[in-house]
């Protein structure tokens, strides 16, 4: 039976985890993510979750233990943000390709310098190579959801990779919200038991785990890692549906809001998808044909269909809270772009880069409108003069 | 030459799943000098055993039997370590490859 | 009872030969003994280092036991989540037996990269022992001066040039730190001293809680010494009271030899071509800095001892 509960984004986040019930969850608190470091660990001392709670010195630990745990043959789970996943970073990519099956929740804040605690994707976004699978939250709700199928998909035995979920510090991870939970019994049977594809504390067994390759075998480890994350979009939408059918929310590799015979779209992620949807709502009762689509699954990039949801647009503005300094334009244009260089279509919208809500800066109706417009007029010239623009930066 | 596996036959991430296989890696072959033992001269205290960085002298029933040449690196640890009475090991050299 | 090596030989071996640590390596001959100290299950954890290319390289490991590495400066923290895992499993009652948890590091991995996991994770007081594999320099990349290098050693990033006699500094003492943490066990050896190795990994390894094992190890690549004397030249540390054999145990300190005849440091530093500058007259004073050192160590050490 469903639960109806007034939380925040954390409080949802740590919900989720008490009813994923990790064998061993080793965090580092930092803000924005400090609350769900402390109520998993007040679940624990209150005897509610039974769970080994390592508190690490660092994130660097908290990392190295879930691959040590993870690889041991357990559920293994930590949380992090900003810094601290910088600090982690190292491991990021050897959680991946040693295999483990670890969930991670992100509460995407800015990178330093200047020291700013609030939101920003610079962390998750940073991350995107790492070979991990990224899902990201637009709510508590979808971060609770998102957080209970990670965990299958993950320990899933044809994917066997790590998942990183993501929402917005303070804006989702600190706002009380409306949300239905599972039961716990629920959780438990959707779940399942894990099982590791090595275990290491198979002592019978024994195996070798995180050896090194040289020349003669890295690239086939790395081509193994390469086509199961490319292979795990069709049991990422598995998951989706038989979460859909077990809570009645249903999940895809993105939302298409208005999409389909838009003329007009914003690609967003995260939280600023419910202002986009308004002004939407708004544009349309105008006439205007405007469209959004909001990425769930970051990685894999779902690139077919992304093409195929933007493809008769005529512009299209990828909204993001990064910025890749220097490049051709943020992470989700260039996957963007590359996807349509790649496609078979000869359709292809006008698009530009826009980079907004920095450090936590508000994102007002009047913002996305003002893209909008922008996209209206860059359909009238039929060109784009300027493909990367700061949405906000005072001048 | 050994066959190279491809990467759908490589265990999952990297696992090496049989225990020990080093032993089919032979370094015999770093070798310029070899350890020969004199078992007239042992006294089987076993410390050339408990000293030797590859576990290439052989032991069975408490006596040392031999050397595995297979492994065996050359260093000369246990020549050096056999005690001074005892002297069972010499190190002579190895033939030089042209 | 005292450790007997035929009763050991009849042991299984379960670090295995075919590795490519060099002709002559102690760390090499360090791991055997450790391995064949050890009894029952067992689940190593070891950092980036010469054992870990070495052994472990695919399709090819040495290990007969569970074995994870992951990175450099991790292992502690690595063997924290296994050894989490393993106390998850236990109150499942998935596993039934008693499994044994070691985390090893060379002197970087321990004195300076991987010191804050090592000091985490003791404080943490995950049940492990953790062997540092001390050979005083980072010698898998080719002898670079670590936490553990001595003064006035060469190694290529405190090189001994026309100005700069070797390293400045003196090593820290990582063994007194880590004893700094309250653990149940902590000890310093070396594998010339195979009974004494073998004794205190076994107590190590019978303690409930975290336990550290300082091991010196000759690298005769980075000391630029004879090949054939890596285990003499760990005597020689030993004899000269540069690396007294002793343990912490519940904090109480003792001394596990008897010293007949303390050697002066220069037996120490004369085979030793990192020390090779050391010899000339315009260096005697860092010589006789480096004796005053271990005397006064030595003292305060024997004062620990008698305390008790």
């Amino acid at each position: 039976m469903a639960r109806l509960a007034a939380l925040t984004g954390n409080n949802a986040a740590a919900e989720a985890i008490r009813q994923i019930k990790p064998d061993v969850f080793a965090a580092y608190p930092i803000t924005p993510q400090t609350e769900m470091a402390e109520e998993v660990a007040q679940y624990v001392a209150d005897g509610i979750l039974e769970t080994e709670y390592i508190p690490v010195e660092s994130e660097h630990s908290s990392m190295s233990a879930c691959i040590g745990a993870s690889l041991a043959g357990v559920r293994a789970m930590t949380a992090t943000a900003s810094c601290g996943l910088a600090y982690m970073w190292e491991l990021l990519p050897i959680a991946a390709s040693m295999r483990t099956s670890i969930v991670m929740a992100v509460v995407n804040r800015a990178f330093n310098a200047p020291l700013n605690i609030h939101c920003s994707h610079d962390d998750s976004m940073g991350a995107r190579d790492a070979g991990w699978i990224q899902l990201y939250s637009e709510n508590a709700q979808e971060m609770y959801d998102n957080l209970i199928q990670a965990v299958k998909i993950a320990e899933d035995e044809k994917i066997r990779l790590p998942v990183m979920v993501c929402m917005d510090g303070f804006i989702i991870s600190h706002a009380v919200e409306r949300l239905l939970l599972l039961a716990d019994e629920e959780v438990k049977n959707f779940l399942g038991e894990f099982k590791s594809a090595h275990p290491l504390l198979e002592v019978n067994n024994p195996v070798t785990l995180g050896a090194c390759a040289l020349p003669d075998y890295y690239t086939e480890h790395k081509k193994q890692h390469s086509e199961a994350l490319r292979h795990s979009l069709g049991k990422i939408m598995e998951v989706a549906d038989e979460y859909a059918r077990l809570s009645g929310r249903s999940y895809s590799l993105f939302e298409s809001y208005q999409l389909a015979d838009a003329e007009y779209g914003i690609v967003i992620l995260n939280s600023a998808a419910g202002v986009t949807r308004t002004v939407v709502d708004k544009l349309r009762k105008e006439g205007i044909k405007a469209g959004l689509l909001k990425i769930r699954v970051y990685r894999p990039f779902p690139a077919t269909q992304i093409v195929q949801a933007l493809k008769n647009l005529k512009a299209i503005a990828v909204l993001e809270r990064t910025d890749s300094f220097g490049g051709v334009g943020s992470p989700v244009f260039t996957d963007i772009s590359a996807a349509f260089m790649e496609a078979p279509t000869k359709e292809r919208p006008l698009m530009i880069n826009y980079i907004y809500g920095l450090g936590g800066r508000d994102v007002g109706l009047e913002d996305i409108e003002k893209v909008y417009a922008s996209l209206q007029v860059i359909n009238q010239r039929g060109k784009i003069e300027k493909s990367f623009a700061y949405l906000q930066a005072r001048e | 030459m050994r066959k190279l596996q491809g990467w759908k036959d490589i265990p999952t991430g990297t696992a090496i799943v049989k225990a020990g296989s080093s032993v089919e890696y032979l370094t015999g072959g770093w070798r310029d000098a070899r350890p020969e033992h004199d078992k007239g001269k042992c006294t089987n205290c076993l410390l050339c055993w408990v000293y030797c960085p590859e576990g290439a002298i052989t032991v069975k029933d408490d006596q040392v039997t031999g050397i595995n040449y297979d492994y065996c690196k050359g260093c000369g640890i246990c020549a050096t370590e056999c005690p001074p009475k005892v002297k069972a090991i010499t190190m002579v050299e190895e033939p030089k490859l042209m | 009872m005292a450790l007997n090596l035929k009763e050991i030989a009849k042991k299984e071996e379960l670090f295995m030969p075919g590795h490519r640590l060099c002709a002559g390596c102690g760390t090499a001959v360090l791991m055997r003994q450790v391995m064949l100290a050890v009894e029952g299950p067992v689940v190593v954890s070891m950092a980036t280092s010469c054992p870990f290319v070495s052994a472990a390289t695919y399709p090819y490991s040495a290990w007969k036991v569970p074995w994870i590495h992951s990175a450099f400066e991790n292992s502690p923290a690595t063997i924290s989540g296994v050894e989490a895992a393993y106390k998850a499993l236990r109150k499942k009652g998935s596993i039934n037996q008693e499994i044994k948890f070691i985390s090893m590091a060379g002197d970087g991995g321990t004195y300076d990269i991987g010191f804050q996991a090592l000091s985490g994770a003791l404080e943490r007081g995950h049940r492990f022992l953790h062997i540092c594999y001390n050979n005083e320099a980072y010698m898998n990349t080719g002898i670079q001066r670590s936490g553990a290098t001595p003064l006035g050693a060469h190694t290529t990033t405190s090189p001994a040039g026309k100005l700069i006699p070797g390293k400045r500094e003196f090593r820290k003492d990582l063994t007194a730190i880590i004893a700094a943490h309250d653990i149940p066990y902590v000890a310093q050896t070396t594998p010339f001293h195979w009974r004494d190795l073998m004794t205190k990994v076994q107590k190590a390894l019978a303690v409930d809680g975290p336990s550290f094992i300082n091991v010196l190890t000759s690298c005769h690549r980075g000391w630029r010494s004879d090949m054939k004397d890596a285990m003499q030249i760990l005597k020689l540390a030993v004899d000269t009271c540069y690396w007294p054999l002793y343990e912490v145990v519940n904090g109480k300190y003792k001394l596990n030899y008897k010293l007949r005849n303390k050697l002066p440091v220069i037996e120490w530093i004369r085979p030793q071509g990192r020390f090779a500058h050391l010899l000339k007259e315009e260096n005697q004073p860092i010589v006789a800095q480096i004796q005053q050192k271990i005397d006064e160590n030595w003292e305060k050490l024997l004062a620990k001892c008698a305390l008790d």
